[in-house]
């Protein structure tokens, strides 16, 4: 038995066989199979070689004739390895008298020659061991992309274990088999953790190096709600568990009772609260949990687990099918927000070197005008079955945001033309996401109808950190004096100009800031829908009165630290069994 | 790395079997995971040994890749000369 621990992301608790995935550019563990899987795995093997002799024969052929030809060169060299039988037996062979994976197999077998290349005195031959990395990469790039098919063709229930699950990836799981997720790296707001909350998947991030410690097939246990995972626990530990997992479903059903009720203050202030989603199957479960529509559709996920561009009319049918769920209900769309993490890099001949300072978000839309234009056409298609409001992500200016609003325009003469029925006047929105946009909020106030603060990309551009790196992670905040004066900024000019304001970021679902953002202003919030009958408990629990008070207490502190215990305390004392 | 893809390449066209030593080191010449591990800079000395039926013939195609051919490439002298 072994317990690690890590940070709770997404709540409740589930035991199960594990399924390990690997990360192609991450030190492979050496990992047991089963003698039974020992064909499976050199089959594996045989099929990650032949991917790859394809993929580069592609690769080869696409080179230009006379500039390319030491590029040319370099891929034959790289392909007559993938063809050489020695290697690949040497490889097979070692899955089956060492029964490790083939993943291991193959970085251990190839990392061995490029060690051998690396200590040669010549330095032409010390740096082909570049060379080898090149073609182990290429390997474990196919085998680990194999595995993720694995996943979505699962057919037995079973909990995920990887060092991180990208977007595309968490966007394939079958949700009926995934039961549990812990991951090595991330914080509460990686894509791991905000597709976990809600697909309602307990999940545990930032463990380190919880993919050396499993073998596939070991039994763990995911304990979402304090941020455990144990590893072959034994049968107290088990029985015990079992027994959390019941008095966690009650307290979930306990919860879901306030469902039909509002989420109003004692002293009778109103608050909304919105659902976010990813897929529209999603939909039903915000309604299920009391959301009042969708706050925050994160419509990029069309585009996540498939390999060609969604088209128009499936746009259409996703957009309608959630619509239909909400009826005359607000249902926000979020334009595409590809880019950074998300999808374009792996498109790319090049990475981009900084990529979420980069050609990411509306920046990639306006450069791409035939793919926004597809999705905008197919929004205002659907924009007259119900309340259908349009919400642009990442706009740092002005001019970002009228650009956007021209191709709004044209697509809105396109479908004129065509004689196709849309709502004119559809609200148009943007997240303030950054910086610039929450310095000049006043000035974007006038060309929209509503604002909603995205408080993840806010922080992490405000803090200049990464959220997804473990190495800076802790310093990554939502409640730091920083981003806190820019939310009050936004709050303030939003609302000397009249525009609406949400917050739909990790921020708005966390207990500890609820009474926080109520003191600053905000009436309304989007959030998982696992979340909502538990903020609007909180919600039934304060007065605006103490929320204002919490707030003005926050805005004279200078650290982080005394924010966050203080927030912590505040909450604590309205509702105990959240913490 | 190319010399020894052509070498693999100029081996791997006769059914002869085909050893390639230097010093007590011997490995396959149809590899090329082996044949570059033999790390064999210019100047290096190799055996090559071969068994079969066109196994004279692949002798003297390996020979002429190396010693006459010189792989298609300048030899170190010949490279600093073309500096100057």
């Amino acid at each position: 038995m072994e317990i690690k621990k890590g940070v709770a992301v997404s709540p409740g608790i589930s035991i199960g066989k594990c399924l390990v995935i690997d990360a192609e550019d991450y030190r492979i563990p050496r990992r047991l199979i089963e003698p039974s899987q020992r064909l499976t795995e050199t089959q594996r093997v045989r099929n990650a070689f032949k991917d790859a002799i394809e993929e580069l024969t592609h690769l080869q052929a696409e080179q230009q004739e006379i500039e390319g030809q030491k590029i040319k060169d370099i891929f034959a060299v790289h392909l007559s390895y993938l063809k050489d039988r020695t290697l690949r037996k040497k490889i097979t062979d070692m899955v089956i008298t060492e029964s490790v994976t083939a993943e291991f197999a193959v970085s251990n077998t190839l990392r061995d020659i490029a060690s051998h290349f690396a200590k040669v005195k010549d330095t032409y031959i010390s740096e082909r061991a570049a060379d080898i990395y090149d073609i182990e990469h290429r390997l474990l790039r196919n085998l680990v992309g194999g595995k993720r098919l694995d996943i979505a063709a699962l057919k037995e229930e079973a909990v995920i274990v990887a060092r991180e699950l990208s977007p595309t990836q968490t966007a394939s799981f079958n949700k009926e088999y995934v039961k549990g997720i812990a991951t090595g790296a991330g914080g509460r707001t990686s894509h791991t953790a905000i597709v976990a909350r809600s697909l309602g998947i307990p999940a545990v991030v930032a463990l380190e190096d919880i993919t050396e410690s499993v073998n596939a097939g070991d039994t763990v246990i995911i304990d979402g709600n304090r941020g455990i995972v144990i590893i072959n626990p034994d049968d107290n530990t088990i029985q015990q568990y079992l027994e959390y997992a019941v008095e966690y479903t009650e307290l979930e059903h306990r919860l879901d009772t306030i469902r039909e009720k509002p989420a109003e203050t004692r002293d009778g202030v109103l608050v909304s609260l919105f659902g976010n989603i990813e897929f529209p199957d999603e939909a039903q479960g915000v309604l299920e949990k009391g959301g009042e529509g969708i706050g925050l559709y994160r419509t990029e996920f069309l585009f996540l687990n498939r390999d060609t561009e969604p088209t128009e009319q499936e746009h259409y049918d996703a957009y309608s099918k959630t619509v239909a769920v909400f009826k005359s209900r607000p249902v926000i769309l979020r334009t595409v927000d590809l880019g950074a993490d998300k999808y374009t890099q792996s498109r790319r001949y090049a990475r981009e070197p900084n990529p979420f300072l980069g050609l990411r978000s509306i920046r990639y839309c306006l450069q791409n005008l035939t793919m926004f234009k597809t999705q905008l056409h197919a929004i205002m298609r659907a924009s007259v079955l119900g309340d259908l409001r349009i919400m642009f992500p990442l706009i740092t200016n002005l001019q970002e945001l009228m650009q956007a609003k021209m191709v709004l325009g044209d697509v809105m003469e396109d479908l004129d033309d065509e004689g196709i029925p849309y709502n004119r006047k559809i609200k148009v929105g943007i997240m303030v996401e950054t910086p610039a946009a929450a310095l000049t909020a006043s000035m974007l106030a006038r060309d929209v109808e509503f604002f909603s603060i995205g408080t993840n990309d806010l922080t992490q551009y405000t803090l200049a950190v990464d959220r997804g790196n473990e190495l800076v992670s802790t310093l990554y905040s939502s409640v730091d004096p920083a981003v806190i004066r820019l939310i009050r900024t936004v709050i303030q000019d939003a609302h000397k100009a009249q525009v609406e304001t949400s917050v739909c970021g990790e921020m708005a679902s966390e207990p500890e800031s609820v009474m926080l953002l109520l003191g600053l202003g905000i009436r309304k919030l989007s959030i998982a829908a696992p979340m909502i009958p538990e903020i609007k408990q909180i919600i039934r629990s304060v007065t605006i009165v103490e929320c204002n008070k919490v707030a003005r207490k926050v805005l004279g502190m200078n650290s982080e630290r005394q924010i966050s215990s203080f927030l912590r305390d505040a909450a604590r004392k309205i509702l105990p069994e959240a913490f | 790395m190319r010399p020894a893809m052509q070498f693999v390449d100029t081996a791997s066209k006769f059914q002869a079997s085909i050893i390639v030593s230097r010093g007590d080191t011997n490995v396959d010449g149809k590899s090329i995971m082996q044949m570059s591990m033999l790390a064999a800079t210019y100047g290096t000395r190799l055996k090559i040994k071969a068994d079969g039926p066109d196994a004279p013939e692949a002798v003297e195609a390996l020979r002429e890749l190396v010693e006459v051919k010189k792989f298609g490439e300048p030899t170190p002298e010949e490279k600093s000369r073309q500096a100057y």
